[in-house]
């Protein structure tokens, strides 16, 4: 039966937002070029639009424009003259003759693309946006604002790389033992910034992200597959659901923002707290504590310490003093001194403060604790003031108002 | 790069500037204080004012040759200019960030306008 065009285009549009991805890791790996693989999917696309309409939608779209979109790949390289095109073209015709259905593969062909991303001959600050780009699909402006640098400067630069990737003849398989744990740390930090990019997006209004995080928590858990013996892999994983566990109880029915410690925990999902519970369990059997592991051993702490109804805050700060002689970042020195003050060290918190105050800038979270260790100090003009920039530095009304009333509470106290 | 952030207030808000000397308007000036403040310290700020409520404006045109003023409050919107910044920022993002932060983002709205470069000004 054929269908309608606007059936049709809403169908192809629909794929085209939710699976341009996957669609693009399949293809890149089987022409082993993803410049290439694109150009053969946008024209897929663009035959299911012509097509469809007048011959119906085919059972299976997303085979169907993977299909059509290999036998283009097929015939540009077979034009190709040049010697190096004519072994993946023969592999692929090997392939695609050996092959049933495109759908079995995929899985591992996103991780597959994941390594390519982060082989050591493409620039390391390109692994994680060619990964966001060629194995989840998001484009060079959403790329560019997560990476602070402008959409036409971050196409550029995906450019470069994809052709880096056709020029250097980077094998598309999964690394040998040897060369995976190189390789495994810049997958692991695009994984994670897919998830803290779909997370911002989270309550963002029509960012396009949506649905980011759970592409990284599939992820995620692919690699924790295939890598069981990989402890970085598992913490990160526990890492996301510890974050994920918490998804519905961070926002209040009307949209404002609720911390940790007064989130209702009915509202956790304990499986996915238990999940990474074990999972943080199995890595530590390693013994090798890195930044992931210590990231999720925090967050671990924090929601033990809220059923408990007693914030273990010595552990807590323990696990970021460790955090930081690893990875040092603005946020982990501020959660570090938040740790400190909380523990009554006032003294301490405002010398860690001290060390990152040329970085601070307008980074909220280290006026609003500064504010804070000020006040316990007794240094009640500096805290207003520290006061004012946390509150000035706040997008939320309910965060400004909480931080006001500290703040007229200082009057009284001195 | 120079922006300009247009703070449209609501009703109330616009009320509460005949409320001087009282609880309520110290609330309600606070945060506008932090922000300024926090404009200046991050060293972003160029200059601002705020403006008496939409009951002060005059509309002025000359048609045929003939003025025309209306007194206000000119078109029935439920929010209104109250105010404005002029900001130096790096870019439009960091523009939108502070933009986000001003306390009407939450009550009315905050509009945010590029100021016009002149001769390799940025």
């Amino acid at each position: 039966m054929p269908g309608d065009t606007q059936e049709s285009h809403a169908l192809a549009e629909g794929i085209a937002r939710t699976s341009y991805g996957k669609l693009l890791a399949i293809l890149s790996v089987r022409l082993r070029d993803v410049s290439a693989a694109e150009e053969a999917l946008s024209a897929a696309f663009e035959q299911a639009l012509k097509s469809w309409p007048g011959n119906g939608i085919p059972g299976n779209p997303e085979g169907w424009l993977v299909q059509v979109a290999r036998n283009r790949g097929v015939d540009r390289l077979r034009r190709q003259t040049v010697r190096d095109r004519i072994e993946p073209a023969l592999a692929l015709l090997a392939e695609e003759a050996a092959e049933t259905n495109p759908d079995e593969l995929f899985t591992d062909d996103r991780l597959k693309l994941l390594f390519v991303c982060a082989h050591p001959a493409i620039d390391p600050a390109m692994h994680t946006p060619l990964m966001l780009q060629s194995v989840l699909g998001l484009d060079a402006a959403r790329i560019g604002s997560a990476f602070l640098v402008s959409p036409s400067a971050m196409g550029q630069r995906l450019v470069r790389a994809k052709t880096k990737i056709r020029q250097a003849g980077i094998s598309f398989e999964i690394p040998e033992r040897e060369h995976l744990n190189e390789r495994v740390e810049a997958v692991l930090a695009a994984i994670y910034a897919a998830y803290g990019t779909g997370w911002d997006g989270d309550h963002g209004a029509d960012t396009g992200t949506a649905g980011l995080a759970d592409e990284a928590l599939f992820l995620g858990d692919l690699l924790c597959s295939l890598l069981p013996s990989a402890p970085e892999a598992l913490g990160l994983m526990a890492l996301m659901l510890y974050t994920t566990s918490r998804r519905d109880a961070r926002r209040s029915t009307q949209g404002a923002y609720i911390p940790l410690d007064r989130q209702d925990t009915g509202r956790w999902n304990r499986s996915m707290i238990s999940r990474a519970e074990r999972l943080l369990i199995e890595a530590a059997a390693f013994d090798k504590p890195e930044r992931y592991q210590l990231e999720a051993a925090i967050q671990s702490a924090h929601v033990k310490g809220r059923l408990a109804g007693r914030p273990n805050w010595p552990a807590i700060e323990m696990l970021y003093a460790r955090l930081l002689e690893l990875a040092p970042s603005l946020g982990a020195f501020v959660s570090h001194a938040s740790a400190l003050a909380q523990m009554g060290r006032h003294e301490d918190a405002l010398a860690r403060l001290e060390a990152v105050a040329g970085e601070a800038g307008t980074y909220q979270p280290y006026w609003a604790v500064r504010a804070y260790c000020l006040r316990q100090a007794g240094r009640n003009a500096e805290a207003g003031k520290a006061y004012d920039m946390a509150i000035g530095l706040s997008e939320d009304a309910s965060v400004k108002a909480f931080l006001g009333g500290e703040k007229a509470s200082l009057g009284h106290a001195g | 790069m120079k922006y300009m952030i247009l703070v449209a207030e609501t009703e109330k808000e616009f009320a509460m500037r005949n409320e001087a000397g009282t609880a309520a308007f110290e609330a309600f000036m606070a945060p506008w204080f932090a922000y300024s403040s926090a404009l200046a310290q991050a060293g972003v700020i160029l200059g601002g004012q705020a403006l008496m409520g939409p009951e002060t404006a005059t509309t002025v045109r000359i048609r045929d040759g003939k003025r025309i003023v209306e007194d206000g409050p000119y078109a029935d919107a439920k929010e209104q200019l109250g105010g404005f910044f002029v900001i130096d920022v790096p870019d439009a993002d960091t523009a939108r960030d502070w933009a986000a932060k001003a306390p009407t983002s939450s009550s009315g709205h905050t509009d945010l306008r590029k100021v016009m470069p002149f001769d390799g000004e940025a």
